[in-house]
């Protein structure tokens, strides 16, 4: 696998919108000509060698290749984005839409995102070591697939509205999250090891959510029916498990109903 | 000899009363008096004729004081403005013309910015909810005429929209409500006992923040499931109670306002009432509807929604696509975090509705603002240009809270060579065509 390394050198005064950071993009380029490639900031067209000085070169494909992004991303948005293979290392907070609609690949950010991180993400592996912000892998506005498939991990804590309309995959966050957790979910798996605010599983249609910690109010659409022994990311406990939303529309399957469960641990 | 102008459609809030009578002097200059209108619609005819309105564009000096400049000084600067800067925002519409918004939308492809209304500070939230599960809505003549359940929840009528209580939802006889209140129930869900509340049969006082979860209850009550003892402060007998009322409903209608939209989850209050709405449909008609306040607000939502497809927050700064999102697009974020370089606002005055922060981060970029007042935002502007007051000076399409079409009438005349916001923007986007034929500014 090869890599090139990407450093900052001028940070931008706007925020830069850089889609065309990803192996995708890189894939059987020599640093000069990924130096060509776009960036956008508003209108105004620039090249990501105004911005990075770049070393190394590209891999054949996009799984042969490995970017590593040195220096201060905090104005950057789309690093990642819509990435299907390759390796991904941010050593830095990146702005909004980190690894949004990735499809596959590794991304590692070694620092805290923005918002709408992991949007539509449908596979691959995406780490975040510090905290995440508001819609972490949920739907683009007005669309009703969130996160469908790969696994999201934060190590830290995660805003609002996470996993909001996630139909498939799994998101593992170590930290805390704030309010509207798992909203319209129909399917996928969330792990959220510290507590939850309010409102957690609003609307879920299908889907689990096991909370390790506490919630501060219980959705009142949400049934106790027993207690379960489960394995969870490498935590064998005991857990309640709800069913719900029971306000909300559920399908059918051999003649039962299909609820989205809610395990808090015990 | 004064004459009286009828049917006249009052350029204030939503609800866009169609049945005023302004009494205007014979030489057709001056308003001499308002009928029908409601104490704040009034105001905006009698605004007309107050001295000291500024007639000419004003330019900020130096030592801070403004200077009288041309139009055409005007134009040429914010021309220039809008083909420098690399992201504008162009932030307002809502007291201005459908008209008018869709030359403003020329522009800002043109130059690639950022259009925002007052959706933004308002029913965006409602907006967002739209977008992600619909809205089963009707227009306000079938609440005249159908309504026999009303639910007023999270707004305040009486004092944000004061004739609609009157001409809609309270008080009308319509063709199947012939005993006009008395054929309606009238539910208030508020978390304060409002003025609304005291003309409502039924007041439901929710703990603050808690409309979520006793939507859900709701949601959950009209599936026939069990409830915990209390959901927001209300016990489970009353939402049982209310909730099998709302089935018995011929036509129900829920009403919706900033108690909704601006607390605690925003968008998701009005997702679950509009999933409540759907459920009810199981059973009865029912339908939703935002109680819009800016003027020609949704109008502008209307023209965003069919030209670019999104209703409010359409950046265009790409060019080749439009963008929205929430959080990122919106002018309160562009402001915060600094992402804009110039500001362009016309017929709203964010100054007084924006948080402290976003108006700080504006006073200090180039800014255009171009409004018939003086007010918060030409305080901070570097270029106040003053138009025609839309609905009173100059007519021009604008939409109702039911996302009806009505064509506006023009009462009396402009100032004195004064331009209405069609001409100034027209020319605007003249100047702006000059400039990038020219290879930009």
């Amino acid at each position: 696998m090869n890599t090139v390394t990407l450093t900052v050198k001028n940070t931008p005064e706007l925020f830069l919108e850089c889609e065309n950071v990803n192996p995708d993009a890189f894939a059987g380029k020599k640093a000069a000509d990924i130096a060509k490639l776009g960036a956008f900031q508003g209108k105004e067209i620039t090249t990501l060698g105004d911005y990075f000085t770049i070393a190394g070169e590209a891999g054949a494909t996009a799984a042969d290749t490995k970017i590593v992004i040195n220096g201060d991303c905090t104005k950057m948005k789309y690093i990642g984005a819509k990435m299907n293979a390759g390796e991904v290392i941010v050593n830095s907070t990146c702005d909004m839409y980190t690894g949004s609609w990735m499809s596959g690949g590794k991304l590692l950010v070694k620092g805290n995102v923005h918002s709408f991180c992991g949007l539509a993400m449908k596979g691959g592996e995406f780490t975040i070591e510090g905290n995440a912000g508001n819609y972490l892998g949920a739907a683009y506005r007005g669309d009703w697939r969130g996160m469908s498939g790969g696994v999201l991990r934060v190590k830290g804590n995660a805003g609002s509205d996470v996993g909001t309309f996630m139909i498939g995959g799994e998101m593992i966050i170590e930290g805390d999250v704030d309010i509207h957790l798992g909203t319209h979910m129909e399917g996928g798996r969330i792990i959220v090891k510290g507590n939850a605010n309010r409102r957690v599983g609003g609307q879920v249609v299908k889907g689990e959510i096991y909370i390790f910690g506490k919630i501060n109010v219980m959705m009142p659409g949400y049934k106790q029916v027993g207690e379960v022994s489960l394995d969870v990311d490498g935590t064998k406990a005991k857990f309640a498990e709800y069913i719900g939303d029971i306000g909300e529309r559920h399908p059918k399957r051999k003649g039962e109903t299909v609820y989205g469960k809610l395990y808090m641990k015990q | 000899m004064p004459k009286d102008v009828t049917d006249v459609i009052c350029p204030f809030c939503g609800t866009l009363c169609d049945d005023l009578i302004v009494t205007v002097s014979d030489d057709n200059k001056t308003i001499l008096g308002v009928k029908n209108a409601c104490a704040i619609g009034a105001e905006k005819f009698n605004h007309q004729r107050l001295p000291g309105r500024v007639q000419r564009p004003r330019m900020r000096q130096a030592d801070g004081s403004y200077k009288e400049i041309t139009y055409d000084e005007a134009i040429d600067w914010t021309a220039n403005l809008l083909v420098k800067s690399r992201k504008t925002l162009m932030y307002g519409w809502a007291s201005t013309s459908c008209q008018a918004m869709s030359i403003g939308h020329e522009i800002a492809e043109k130059v690639g910015g950022i259009v925002d209304n007052c959706a933004t500070v308002c029913h965006g939230s409602s907006l967002i909810a739209i977008e992600d599960v619909g809205v089963p809505s009707c227009t306000l003549g079938e609440v005249k005429n159908r309504a026999d359940r009303v639910i007023f929840w999270g707004c305040n009528p009486a004092h944000a929209h004061p004739r609609h209580m009157s001409r809609y939802s309270i008080f009308p006889r319509g063709f199947f409500t012939v005993k006009g209140h008395k054929g309606r129930k009238i539910y208030c869900v508020d978390c304060r006992y409002t003025d609304t509340a005291k003309c409502a049969d039924e007041f439901i006082q929710v703990q603050q923040g808690y409309d979520y979860e006793l939507l859900n209850a709701f949601r959950t009550a009209v599936r026939g499931e069990a409830l915990p003892d209390f959901v927001g402060g209300v016990p489970k007998e009353k939402i049982q109670a209310m909730a099998d009322d709302l089935k018995s409903a011929r036509f129900g209608i829920i009403f919706f306002g900033m108690g909704l939209t601006h607390t605690m989850g925003r968008n998701h209050n009005i997702d679950i009432a509009i999933n409540l709405t759907r459920d009810m449909n199981d059973h009865t008609k029912f339908a939703i509807m935002a109680m819009r306040g800016h003027w020609n607000v949704t109008g502008s939502g209307q023209v965003l929604g069919w030209q670019y497809g999104f209703p409010y927050a359409v950046d265009l700064s790409r060019r080749d696509q439009a963008r929205h999102q929430t959080g990122e697009t919106t002018s309160v974020d562009l402001l915060n975090r600094n992402e804009v370089e110039a500001c362009f606002y016309i017929a709203t005055d964010p100054g007084a509705h924006f948080p402290v922060d976003a108006m700080i981060s504006s006073s200090r970029k180039p800014t255009v603002t171009v409004d018939p007042h003086i007010n918060c935002t030409t305080e901070i502007s570097d270029i106040h240009i003053p138009v025609a007051m839309v609905g009173v000076e100059v007519g021009g399409c604008a939409y109702r809270m039911d996302n009806v079409p009505i064509e506006t009438r023009k009462v009396v005349d402009p100032p004195e060579g004064m331009l209405t916001d069609e001409e100034l923007l027209t020319k605007i986007n003249t100047r702006v065509d000059e400039l990038l034929a020219k290879g930009g500014a």
